[in-house]
């Protein structure tokens, strides 16, 4: 019998560069035990809520450097609701100007995290988030 | 019937990736449903994507899907990547090479983590491609990381396994002492666009005489053979098939097509020589064997007291009694 992992979608919306951030989260979500599915750079909001679907995850997690946070976060909220996905935990990481936070949680970011952010905390607010009741 | 199962024959995308979840963490309710679409099984070809890391196999796998898509043909594609055995977790990076196949509701990507198994397949991929075999997909791709046992696995799980190989990763000997090319229903030398490519193919012809001896009667008529074999040579009369090699490049699509008809054809062999139905009874055969002693060993456990199974076995570790002993002692315990 297998028990129950926690599944992660770390997903590189927009246009911006490089992905070094987000590969240090996955590994260190990786060695925090999670099973983190990662699709790499230039991802649209739809191909971020079709891996969700298929990948059946319990977090998506967003890096964004580019500023372009306030249009894309949204939309993937939005699709995963489409989908029948609303129970799907959506964490946000990149450079988010503080006035942002608040909207972004306002549209149902679970949490937001600047580049320094420890990796504990990450994994610890996924385990808390994930965690029924 | 319930209206999980309704809903997934009905194409349900969010219905079967759920119950994915569910099989792959072997839960009462996957198993049940496992069993009510177990009828509806039995139809899609499970081509098996083995090889070493780096060789061009999720990028094989991209160019592979979208051929066939071209077909209308519903694709799923099962992605395994190895779990860390200290923490359990995994980074599964195979769908970073198939952005193409996004957008499309004939294609079904699902990634999965071997999850202790020592083998390059979880214990539970076997049922994950029976679920897709039952929600209709025409083809199931596997890709797997080529290490040890795990060929064993996928060859066994699959119609059709695709050995891939690539230039110059030095890994031709390697691969060929692990045993991979007896499994290989079909060769691929992916990255044909690097340099060594005539080596690697000639490692690897020499390598197939070895293992197909009459494939030399067969050379000189270009790169695939399909052989009448001498009555009793595998112990069957079926035709041989000889592995083929194929030269692609994953990245641009070159070969695919030579690839897709490869694969047609060994498809089609296996049909027409009986070993469709052959291989398919035989992985019936072992699941269920497989399964029939997890369940009488559960059994037996539950019936013979704890205390008592440690008892005889630290007798063992003294040397009072030989394993041969113990285990006549243990059966005539149970009830
Ligand atoms: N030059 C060249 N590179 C390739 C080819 N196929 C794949 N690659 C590259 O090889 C690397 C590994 O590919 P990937 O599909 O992830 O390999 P896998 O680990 O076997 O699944 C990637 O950088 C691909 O872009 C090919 O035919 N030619
Ligand atoms: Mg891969």
């Amino acid at each position: 019998m297998t028990e129950k992992k926690i599944r992660v979608l770390v997903a590189k919306p927009g246009l911006d560069g490089h992905d070094r951030g987000a590969k240090v989260v996955a590994r260190a979500l990786r060695d925090a035990g999670m099973e983190v599915i990662y699709t790499g750079l230039r991802q649209t909001p739809e191909m971020i809520a079709e891996a969700a679907l298929q990948e059946d995850v319990d977090v998506v997690g967003l890096s964004i450097l580019s500023g372009a946070h306030l249009a894309l976060v949204p939309r993937v909220i939005e699709l995963l609701k489409a989908n029948g996905q609303e129970n799907v935990k959506v964490f946000v990481g990149g450079i988010i100007p503080d006035e942002d936070v608040d909207k972004l949680k306002a549209a149902g970011v679970y949490n937001v995290y600047g580049p320094g952010a420890p990796t504990e905390q990450i994994i610890a607010d996924i385990r808390s988030a994930v965690t029924p009741g | 019937m319930t209206s999980t199962i309704q809903s997934i024959l009905d194409g349900n995308r969010l219905a079967l990736s759920r119950l994915l979840t569910q099989v792959e963490n072997n839960t009462p309710e996957g198993r049940e449903a496992l069993a009510a679409l177990f009828p509806y099984t039995g139809h899609a070809h499970l081509i098996g994507v083995t090889g070493a890391p780096g060789t061009g196999k999720s990028s094989l796998v991209n160019q592979f899907a979208l051929h066939l898509r071209k077909d209308d043909k519903r694709v799923a594609i099962v992605a395994v990547d190895p779990s860390s055995p200290f923490t359990g977790g995994a980074v599964l990076g195979d769908r970073v090479r198939m952005r193409d196949l996004a957008g499309d509701n004939g294609i079904f990507i699902r990634s999965m983590a071997a999850r202790g198994s020592l083998g390059g397949l979880a214990a539970t991929t076997a049922q994950v491609v029976q679920v897709f075999d039952a929600a209709g997909f025409d083809a199931v791709l596997i890709e797997t990381v080529g290490a040890g046992q795990s060929e064993v696995d996928i060859a066994r799980l699959a119609h059709t396994t695709l050995v891939i190989e690539a230039p110059g990763l030095g890994d031709e000997i390697q691969a060929i002492k692990a045993g991979i090319l007896e499994i290989a229903d079909i060769l691929v030398i992916n990255k044909a666009d690097r340099p060594g490519v005539e080596s690697t193919e000639r490692a690897l012809r020499s390598m197939l005489e070895l293992a197909h001896p009459l494939r030399q009667v067969w050379n000189h008529h270009g790169r695939r053979y399909v052989v009448d074999a001498p009555p009793g040579n595998d112990g069957s009369d079926s035709p041989l098939w000889v592995p083929p090699i194929c030269k692609t490049i994953a990245t641009d699509g070159s070969g695919i097509p030579e690839l897709a008809e490869a694969v047609a054809r060994h498809a089609a062999h296996l049909r027409q020589s009986g070993d469709w139905v052959n291989r398919e009874r035989a992985r019936l055969r072992s699941e269920t064997e497989t399964l029939l002693q997890e369940r009488l060993m559960q059994n037996f456990r539950q019936d013979v007291p704890e205390q008592a199974y440690h008892q005889v076995l630290e007798q063992i570790f003294q040397r009072r009694l030989s394993p041969w002993e113990a285990v006549e002692i243990l059966l005539k315990r149970q009830k």
